[in-house]
């Protein structure tokens, strides 16, 4: 039994699913709502590294790189507003962030 | 079944595990460890994907710098857990439905007409001679021409990305005696130093009528 492309896409598909689930339980704790995202971007690259091997292209792991890029810059900035928004409200409850009425 | 098919199950267990432990735990600094932990595993499969540069990347840049940013934050905060789990079990029937169907939703794509790509397609760099394949190299090279805009392009996004990581985060302190530098370089000696003509004598001030007049009024 060896591996194939489908080993791989199930993996990416149940880790996306587990973190799409994660996003609706922890629905009020914005740092795990903030590592469940980290966790899709987890699921989408690991689709990309293996289309990139088993279609024997390096462009999806080219990919891979800059998505790594973005979710870095990100999670960086979606850290300093917690941070900002802890100063300001001293929790990180979701549900209290509606000053802006939207 | 080869090894590297029980490694594969072996990895990918541990990381589910670890993704199922990042969104149920209880406490965030547990969370982010257990976050590592599928990091870990995630990079030893790529290792099998043969996507070495990329597995050392997700652990030099996630588990170096962005986790133990996680993990400082998580820290920092005081943050009171109890209220923040106050509607886990309400939320679980809708997070279990959405995430069934969208797992049913991948397995129905994956079982019924995705067939592609069952085994590896030709592999060049095998013909090379795969002592002498970098997966630095040739993943260099395309960075390097072919996309070499687009890595300018992240290379800006990530200096965007920090200054206003820092501008969002930074506070002055109101009873900080700092100094501002361009204050300091825009001054001009006659603000600091003003010369007053004297002459060689001085009218001596007048006295006061003051005193006079409280005199005569005694």
């Amino acid at each position: 039994m060896t591996l194939t492309l489908g080993h791989f896409l199930s993996l990416g598909a149940m880790l996306f699913a587990l973190s799409v689930i994660g996003i609706f339980l922890n629905r009020r704790n914005l740092i795990v709502l903030l590592m469940a995202i980290e966790l899709m971007l987890l699921a989408v690259n690991m689709n990309f590294v293996a289309f990139s091997y088993y279609l024997n292209d390096m462009h999806g792991q080219v990919f891979v790189f800059f998505i790594l890029t973005v979710a870095a810059a990100e999670s960086a900035i979606g850290l300093a507003i917690l941070v900002l928004l802890f100063r300001n409200k001293s929790n990180i409850n979701v549900d209290e962030l509606n000053t802006l009425k939207g | 079944m080869d090894i590297r098919t029980g490694f594969f199950y072996l990895f990918a267990a541990l990381l589910l595990f670890a993704a199922f432990r990042v969104i149920t735990a209880r406490n965030p600094v547990y969370a982010a460890l257990y976050l590592v932990l599928a990091f870990f595993q995630a990079a030893a499969i790529w290792l099998l994907l043969k996507a070495e540069f990329l597995a050392i990347t997700l652990v030099l840049v996630y588990v170096g710098a962005v986790m133990v940013l996680f993990l400082f934050v998580v820290m920092m905060l005081d943050i009171n857990v109890d209220s923040l789990r106050a509607g886990f079990w309400k939320h679980f029937p809708l997070a279990a439905t959405v995430g069934v169907l969208i797992a049913l939703e991948m397995a129905a794509v994956l079982m019924g007409g995705f067939r592609m790509g069952e085994e590896p397609r030709s592999v060049p760099q095998l013909a090379v001679g795969a002592s002498q394949f970098s997966n630095t190299k040739e993943l260099g090279k395309l960075l390097y021409t072919q996309y070499l805009y687009p890595l300018e392009i992240a290379a800006v996004l990530l200096l965007v990305a920090i200054v206003a990581a820092i501008a969002l985060t930074l506070r002055q302190r109101k009873d900080s005696r700092h100094m501002d530098p361009s204050d300091q370089v825009r001054v001009k000696a006659r603000d600091r130093l003003q010369v007053v003509k004297l002459g060689p004598t001085l009218v001596a001030p007048q006295p006061e009528p003051v005193a006079a007049a409280v005199e005569t009024k005694a």
